[in-house]
């Protein structure tokens, strides 16, 4: 064993650092991708059974135990139907709209820390470079729905560019009392900055902004009761109509795997990330303090995970105008005046949030 | 006065929250959901299904060949030729029920004067041939032979109301 063991160290040594550095960035990226590709894919399984039950039915428990492997089985059926590129359709637009989709949501998590040092690139502008790179989701759609050549895609396509880039305005002014009121943009330092007991995470000082913050996700991530991108009963898929097989899964993949970005970022930006909820309070922090940190993020990850579900099976879907009227009369103007609450608490140094 | 109310309640999402205490509490109920193959919902005793043809419990069968079915049936489903049998009785040669045709009204159980068409309960029937849907006399008499008792104990149950 050991031997094996200075084999392998040898062969590593003997690679040249370029080829180290590569390889690390590798083992990295696999690490966090394949990881959530699962969660997207069991994400969509608790949708169905989540969804199902406030139905007051079941959903899927046919294949495997719990109905477990549904998820594999649609991921193959998708993986072997043919893909369909309609006539007159850009192909190099058509096939560049799912990567450009799916690319930014991924590429945001290497920013995002599971655990003090648990992060890919430990960036001193994280949060901004999380803002950057998801606003890029916006060319997939707009590419994808140009590129399909239908009207019900384009449409589709319309209706969500102006809705993610209104909301964009408004999750910002939300970002940016957040990170006011934690002094830096460094997720790390933000998650720090909530230290101490449940009491200090943000979500309290910040409750208005919290619940405008995580309304405009969902209406970002073009969801339920937000999803007139997709509006099934109006316009058929939206933007994804012409896609099938595994194009039409990447679009899938990318909005949950979006969906999930939303909810840790949540839980980090609120809820104190992998910061444990005993903390501060006698007797309860020394039973819990065995529990390592990123057990505590992915629990509030499956709370807001939840939310989005919850959010699905109960609202029905926005009209369009009241979308606008609600981003840009409602939201904007109570982010910024909460802005300057927080702004004028954190120069008079309030405790214990903001001193 | 009455619109700073409005606005404050909209913006405490009352409603909302109302609306997401209604789904979270269907969400802890008890579901309805039947597991099809291994469980089914419970069924009428007047349920009409397959039709069967019943014989009398010394084996001879019901029908006299009056041909009231054949009359009543507003498809058109039924079909029946008759002969004098050896001794004598009038019998049917011929007795059969397109089912592709039949609305499965009932009429002709409420017309036979013998009882002998019924409509039984058994529905898991179908047809992987253009005629396989087609029942004849002797199609009908097995499975009458091999639900009798369940049909005996079905109009048995509902004779009050005959």
């Amino acid at each position: 064993m050991d031997s094996l063991i200075e084999i392998f160290l040898g062969m590593w040594q003997w690679l040249p650092v370029a080829a180290q550095t590569v390889l690390v960035i590798l083992a990295q990226i696999i690490a966090i991708t394949i990881p959530l590709m699962l969660g997207v894919a069991y994400f969509t399984y608790a949708e169905r059974r989540v969804i199902g039950s406030m139905q007051v039915r079941i959903g899927p428990n046919r294949v495997g135990y719990f109905g477990l492997l549904q998820p594999i089985a649609d991921g193959v059926k998708l993986f072997f139907k043919e893909i369909v590129v309609p006539v007159k359709a850009n192909p190099l637009l058509f096939y560049l709209a799912p990567v450009l989709t799916i690319a930014p949501a991924l590429a945001a998590w290497a920013v995002v820390p599971f655990q003090p040092g648990w992060v890919v690139a430990d960036i001193n502008l994280g949060l901004l470079y999380v803002l950057a790179i998801t606003s890029m989701g916006v060319y997939g759609v707009i590419i994808a729905g140009w590129a399909s050549n239908s009207r019900y895609a384009f449409l589709g396509a319309m209706r969500s560019a102006a809705q993610i880039i209104s909301y964009e305005i408004a999750m910002g002014f939300a970002l940016i009392s957040v990170l006011v009121a934690a002094g830096s943009i460094n997720l790390t330092d933000i998650v720090m900055a909530q230290q101490g007991s449940a009491a200090h995470w943000f979500v309290l000082p910040l409750l208005p902004i919290f619940v405008v913050y995580f309304i405009s996700a969902v209406a970002e991530t073009n969801r339920a009761p937000f999803d007139v991108a997709e509006g099934e009963s109006e316009i058929v898929a939206g933007f994804h109509v012409e896609y099938s097989g595994m194009t039409f899964a990447v679009f899938f993949l990318a909005e949950y795997a979006n969906m999930i970005l939303i909810c840790t970022l949540t839980s980090l930006l609120f809820l104190g990330g992998w910061l444990s909820p005993f903390e501060g309070i006698p007797g309860l922090e020394a039973l819990f303090s065995w529990v390592p940190g990123i057990v505590w993020l992915f629990t509030k990850i499956l709370m807001m995970g939840f939310m989005y579900l919850w959010f699905r099976a109960t609202f029905p879907r926005y009209r369009y105008d009241q979308i606008m009227r609600l981003g840009w009369k409602v939201f904007i103007p109570i982010t910024i005046v909460w802005l300057v609450l927080v702004a004028a608490a954190v120069v008079a140094e309030l405790p214990w949030w903001f001193d | 006065m009455n619109t700073a109310v409005r606005y404050l309640r909209s913006l405490l999402l009352l409603e909302l929250l109302a609306g997401l205490a209604l789904t979270l509490k269907h969400f802890f109920r008890p579901k309805v959901t039947v597991q099809f193959p291994e469980e089914q919902t419970p069924m009428s005793n007047r349920f009409r299904g397959l039709h069967a043809l019943r014989r009398y419990p010394n084996g001879e069968e019901r029908c006299i060949a009056c041909k009231l079915c054949e009359a009543v049936c507003p498809a058109l489903a039924i079909t029946i030729d008759s002969e004098e049998r050896e001794d004598g009785t009038r019998r049917t040669t011929k007795y059969d029920v397109d089912l592709s045709k039949c609305i499965y009204c009932g009429f002709c159980e409420e017309a036979c004067p013998v009882d002998s068409i019924v409509l039984t309960r058994h529905i898991h029937y179908h047809a992987e041939e253009r005629n396989g849907l087609h029942y004849d006399k002797q199609m009908l008499l097995d499975h009458g032979d091999a639900l009798e008792t369940q049909i005996a104990a079905d109009r048995e149950q509902d004779s009050a109301f005959r």
